[in-house]
């Protein structure tokens, strides 16, 4: 994949240098005589990872907040839904690290509990969002004939009012994934569409801009001409050069996506009320700020790390996927 | 005048503030705080509470309820009865007298064809007015002179109090609204905002859904009041906000309606500027069970009475579900000092608060479960009771409300205990109190087997509310799933009630049918008292003269709001 | 490009149509009732009556067709008596809304100054602060300025506003007691002392707000230099002997600011849908509380002009930002 990665290119008035410097001969001849065995491509993009000190502690800590809210219900075993009217808000002690909230459910086990829908709403609605605005945002900005249908797409689903749009959801589709799925898991898939499917006309609009640019480049012109085909062309030349605002999309996405759901959770077309969130968790928090400030203190906490996990994360994973940086 | 009472507020907020006392004007400017803002400006053209009490500033019925419920002589001379004849004996027209010399806002004198022309406007073809109800068998009314009003009813009314009566159903100037009939209403935008009244305050600008503000009415009745020159009536933002506004940072004088957990309520008046007030009228928080099958199978049939429920049609299903309810615990936690234990769904006024199904109030858990075991209902391996393959399992509805939320997973945990198994479901209000047909989550259509909220009636008589329980108030697809008897409850016994209270005029008669409707309903356990809800909103400790008042606007008496001495 | 720009502004007529259309559907098909607010007392005939003098009982089609002739033929002729006071529209039905019974541009024509002065002057600040951010941040990659802004502006794109609002409020009115907790919306700034009571209303929305704002804007600008300074191009210009100043601030930037320009082009249309929940916490009711207090209580002539304005300002804007890469790349072409 290395060598086919070309650079993009170059100011007008240096034209000439940087297609010399994009010659393969040329670049061959000067390449000195490799000192050690060919190394697989991953393994490049993992040392470099691994030189990303921000990457790797964004990783470790939000693998560390997947098994905390994963795992760790199997070690703090209080159901986050049993209510102890006796120790009600109750503040951090030994038998409630984090405090008890108005009806004394345990805090830390429905941060837990709300910790994996948030975390799985977040994860899988940024996929979704990512997948279609990087599938429109590339398609459009590529194929010149769907630009035009595809942006009126965008402009008419950043148009709808999102909360009437879910109501119809909600009110079309709500019985029927239940029936099929269950009423959690179907609740489940269809926040996830709701908020996947009206998140991702930013990112189609982006990347649509860096396609269009990315497809007046010389490379591009260059790979077309010895016959790459479309589908080579967009997962080879033009996917890996948008990587960046799509990366950035993903994780202002998951901060996006675990926020929308605190708001549908509001609005009551989100989980069922016994059913915690850490953005609910933080709304229902809210009112209690100067009273119990430690409830909106964990879900707030809680959110941020995620996000900012995400983003060093995101930040470690482009560089490294960068051939231009990689090695530096 | 207005340059005058500018200059005289300013002077109310020094030294000489004792001295201005009693003066219209004195006092300066009051600061109101709505949470939800008024939209329009009268009562006819919406029921919503908020624009009801925004407009009651401005214009004003004959007679209206104090705050302990009892009638009130208003723009009218006293409030007429049987006893001093001014309602005929045979209960068939009432006879009101104006006030001497009473003006509106604009100076012209207020006569009795105004009043007429209040009761046309409300019931003109195409309107849609909000109110109509209240002129409900009004057949015509005179006016033989310009204080006199007599309304003639086509039917016996022994509660003739509708019309003219309470913050619903003030008098509006004819002159002003007399090219607003019917389906023109809602075009006369000025005359909406801005009515001319006789209230102690007159609208300067209004802008809807975000502030009202307003001077004091010059040809106001009483020429010391109101002690105010102007008045800010903001709306927007939340309950939460509103109450810091008045309690925490001082900006306001007075929030309406605090809907917060009581703990945040009495930490806010810790802070020392406001305090908070509560009153009591009808409002119940209450639990309706569903006695007809809403399975989805069911097709076009579910929910109706065709299907009687699987098992909540079992009595002592629903008595155990009701027995296994801490409601002291409920109020406790959602209310505080904001609510009250309640056995019953008719609470107030006293003489028709029945006392006969007390035992509601202590939980009994024990006594739940052997109620179930002596009906057969026996615990599966699962901790749920089942009987004949029906497993003891429902779908609990209500609207998104934090209070109401906490009530879900308290009750939820009670039943476990009793083994019945609980899902919850939260809906939006706008669409759990619409009534949209094509939705399934209607609070009327009630496509669950339990649902939670809170209703209460208009003024102190209580014979339309009890009539919503009868056989043919039914939701059903044939009335779009329109109708009050959500838990399509149907007693034969009962509709002999209502139809027996209809027909009398006696008031201790009367009260002896409620209770004893009351009690049916209670005893069937068809409805499950929570908690008797109290209103609360907060005033500033600066601001004078508030009187909490549920059976009419809270803002009834604005014209004895005043700033108090020393602050 | 000119072609380009009038074609695109000749084919957004049909695709406004069609999103209107879109639009008053989908509030059609969504649950909800004008009457869910009318308290419980009321009786069911009377809010039947009600709906029906709404004109809810008409067919929808007809319904569609009448909020057609009011927005394209009515409203600017009355917009057109405005300005030159003729008496077009006399004795026309405007677009009603439910709530108030008044004219919709009225309302609309009231609530935007306070969102102009608050989003508005939010946003602009936010860019203001966002792109040096985002600059300097990606020119010094990973140094202590870079990882501070990257923390900070996580954070505070990671706090949603009902608490971030909340928490200002009761640090900055209840316990400092510097700022009002309540925008007063009748204010006028006429001289200097009322121009400062202005400033002081506005500080704590705009802080949440540009805080949001700035978040994105810095995480774009700063990925999109990133990929831009280690072009060859950087190198040859460097080589060239151009100073350093011109070359980060002249190439790379151009080159940098499709994707900023895209996102700060999306987020204009949103300054006029105002900001909802910022809004609602600091009592500002401008478009943005209009906007939910109308799906609220279900007023839908309300809710389809706002979001049809909306659409407008989106397809606009989107067109601007269109205009603006061929600007900025002269190699991107559309015919």
């Amino acid at each position: 994949m290395t060598e086919s990665r070309h650079d993009k290119s170059t100011d007008p008035m240096d034209e000439v240098a940087s297609l010399a410097a994009h010659d393969p001969a040329a670049a061959i001849a000067i390449d000195p005589i490799p000192d050690r065995p060919p190394r697989s491509q991953w393994l490049d993009v993992w040392d470099q990872f691994k030189t990303h000190k921000g990457a790797l502690w964004g990783g470790i800590l939000f693998l560390a907040i997947i098994l905390a809210v994963y795992l760790g219900p199997y070690v703090w075993t209080i159901d986050p839904t049993q209510i102890d009217i006796r120790a009600r808000n109750q503040g951090p002690s030994l038998g409630h690290p984090f405090g008890t909230d108005q009806l004394g459910r345990d805090i830390l086990s429905r941060m837990m509990s709300g910790g994996q829908t948030s975390v799985s709403v977040g994860m899988t609605a940024m996929l979704l969002a990512l997948f279609l605005g990087s599938f429109v945002g590339v398609v459009a900005g590529y194929f010149r004939k769907l630009d035009g249908p595809l942006m009126r797409l965008t402009d008419l689903f950043l148009a709808l009012p999102l909360l009437p749009l879910l109501l119809v959801m909600m009110l079309l589709f709500r019985e029927p994934l239940s029936a099929a799925f269950g009423p959690e898991q179907g609740i489940f898939i269809l926040i996830v569409c709701a908020i996947g499917i009206t998140s991702w006309m930013p990112t189609a609009r982006i990347v649509r801009g860096d396609v269009l640019a990315l497809k007046e480049r010389e490379f591009v012109l260059a790979a077309r001409s010895i016959g790459t085909t479309n589908t080579k062309m967009i997962t080879r030349h033009i996917l890996p050069n948008v990587l960046s605002p799509i990366m950035v999309s993903a994780t202002l996405g998951i901060a996006t996506a675990i926020i929308t759901e605190s708001s549908l959770s509001f609005l009551g077309l989100g989980f069922p009320p016994d059913f915690p969130t850490w953005g609910r968790l933080l709304f229902d928090g809210t009112d209690y700020l100067q009273d119990y400030p430690e409830r909106v203190i964990w879900p707030g906490i809680a959110i941020s790390l995620t996000v900012l996990s995400v983003n060093y994360l995101g930040d470690g994973l482009r560089d490294a996927l960068d051939p231009r940086i990689r090695g530096r | 005048m207005t340059i005058r009472a500018l200059l005289l507020g300013a002077i109310a907020g020094t030294a000489f503030a004792p001295a201005a006392m009693a003066e219209r004007g004195a006092d300066g400017e009051v600061k109101v705080i709505y949470w939800q803002a008024p939209s329009i400006m009268t009562p006819y053209l919406s029921g919503g509470t908020k624009d009801l009490e925004a407009a009651s500033l401005v214009i004003e019925p004959l007679a209206r309820y104090d705050q302990d419920g009892n009638m009130v002589a208003w723009l009218a001379e006293d409030v007429p009865t049987v006893a001093n004849g001014g309602v005929s004996e045979d209960l068939k027209s009432i006879t009101w007298k104006l006030r001497d010399g009473l003006l509106w806002s604009d100076g012209t004198p207020v006569t009795s064809e105004d009043v007429k022309f209040t009761w046309e406007y409300c019931t003109a073809e195409g309107g849609g007015c909000a109110q109509s109800e209240k002129f409900g068998d009004v057949v015509s009314v005179e006016t033989p002179d310009a204080q006199t009003v007599v309304v003639n009813f086509g039917v016996a009314k022994p509660f003739p109090y509708g019309p003219f009566v309470g913050a619903q159903a003030p008098i509006i100037q004819k002159a002003q609204f007399k090219d607003c009939l019917g389906p023109k209403a809602p075009e006369c935008t000025e005359a909406n905002f801005n009515p001319i009244g006789t209230g102690p305050f007159t609208v300067t600008e209004f802008r809807p859904n975000d502030v009202v503000t307003l001077v004091a009415n010059e040809n106001y009745r009483d020429p010391d009041k109101p002690a105010f020159a102007s008045m800010t009536l903001k709306g927007g933002g939340d309950a939460a906000a509103a109450g810091r506004a008045v309690m925490e940072t001082g900006e306001f004088d007075y929030a309406w309606n605090l809907q917060l957990a009581p703990e945040v309520l009495t930490r806010m008046e810790e802070a020392g500027k406001g305090t908070n007030v509560v009153s009591f009228g009808t409002s119940v928080e209450r639990i309706h069970v569903n006695l007809t099958d809403v399975n989805p199978d069911l097709g076009d049939e579910r929910g109706t009475a065709k299907h009687p429920h699987p098992f909540l049609t079992d009595k002592s299903v629903r008595q155990a579900m009701s027995m296994a309810i801490d409601r002291a615990l409920l109020t406790e936690i959602g209310y505080g000092d904001f609510g009250k234990l309640t056995c019953n769904v008719l609470p107030a006024p006293a003489i028709y608060a029945s006392t006969a199904n007390d035992d509601c109030l202590v939980q009994d858990i024990e006594g739940a479960n052997k109620l179930l075991d002596e009906a057969g209902w026996v615990a599966g391996a699962d901790g749920i009771r089942a009987k004949d393959g029906v497993r003891l399992s429902v779908l609990f509805q209500t609207s998104v409300n934090a209070v109401r939320q906490d009530y879900q997973a308290l009750i939820k945990d009670w039943w476990a205990q009793i083994g019945v198994e609980t899902e919850l479901r939260s809906i939006d209000a706008s669409v759990f109190f619409g009534s949209d047909p094509g939705s399934p989550d209607t609070f009327q259509k009630f496509f669950a087997d339990i649902e939670m909220f809170t209703n209460n009636f208009d003024g102190t008589d209580p014979e339309a509310y009890m009539a919503n329980w009868t056989c043919n108030e039914f939701p059903r697809p044939e009335t779009q799933w329109q109708g009050n008897n959500m838990m399509r409850f149907c007693s034969e016994e009962y509709d002999a009630l209502v139809a027996e209270m209809a027909g009398t005029g006696d008031l201790d008669e009367r009260a002896r049918l409620a209770k004893a409707m009351n009690d049916m309903l209670m005893q069937e356990y068809v409805m499950m008292p929570l908690t008797y809800r109290g209103r609360n909103s907060a005033h500033a400790n600066s601001l004078g003269g508030v009187i909490m008042n549920v059976w009419d606007s809270e803002l009834w008496n604005v014209a004895d709001w005043h700033r108090k001495q020393g602050s | 490009m000119l072609t380009f720009t009038i074609r695109r502004l000749v084919l957004a007529v049909p695709t406004l149509l069609f999103i209107s259309l879109i639009i008053f559907l989908l509030l059609e098909l969504a649950p909800g009732d004008p009457m869910s607010q009318v308290p419980l007392t009321v009786p069911l005939e009377v809010k039947e009556e009600m709906r029906k003098a709404l004109g809810l009982g008409e067919p929808i089609p007809v319904r569609f067709w009448k909020w057609t002739v009011q927005f394209f033929w009515v409203e600017p002729q009355v917009l057109i008596d405005n300005i030159f006071g003729t008496h077009f529209a006399d004795g026309k039905l405007r677009i009603l809304s439910w709530q108030t019974r008044s004219p919709v541009m009225d309302i609309v024509a009231q609530r935007i100054p306070q969102t102009l002065w608050v989003v508005g002057t939010a946003y602009v600040v936010g860019i203001l602060i966002a792109l040096p951010i985002g600059i300097y941040s990606a020119y010094r990659q990973y140094s202590w300025f870079d990882q501070t802004g990257t923390f900070v502006s996580m954070i505070g794109f990671s706090v949603p506003p009902f608490f971030s609002g909340v928490l200002v409020i009761v640090i900055f009115s209840v316990h400092l007691g510097w700022f009002p907790s309540i925008y007063d919306t009748t204010h006028r700034v006429t001289n200097w002392d009322s121009f400062l009571v202005q400033l002081r209303q506005m500080i704590m929305p705009v802080m949440v707000l540009a805080l949001q704002i700035t978040a994105q804007i810095s995480r774009f600008m700063r990925a999109s230099m990133l990929d831009n300074l280690n072009q060859d191009y950087v190198r040859t210009a460097r080589a060239k002997g151009i100073g350093e100043y011109y070359v980060v601030m002249v190439h790379v930037l151009r080159n940098s600011m499709i994707p900023v320009v895209t996102v700060i082009a999306l987020g204009v249309p949103a300054i006029f849908g105002g900001a909802i929940i910022t809004e609602q916490v600091f009592k500002v009711n401008g478009i943005g509380q209009l906007l939910i207090g109308a799906i609220q209580a279900n007023d839908l002539p309300m809710v389809q002009t706002l979001a049809f304005i909306f659409a407008v300002l989106i397809v606009l804007f989107n067109l601007i930002a269109d205009v603006l890469y061929g600007i900025l790349d002269p190699r991107i072409r559309y015919d």
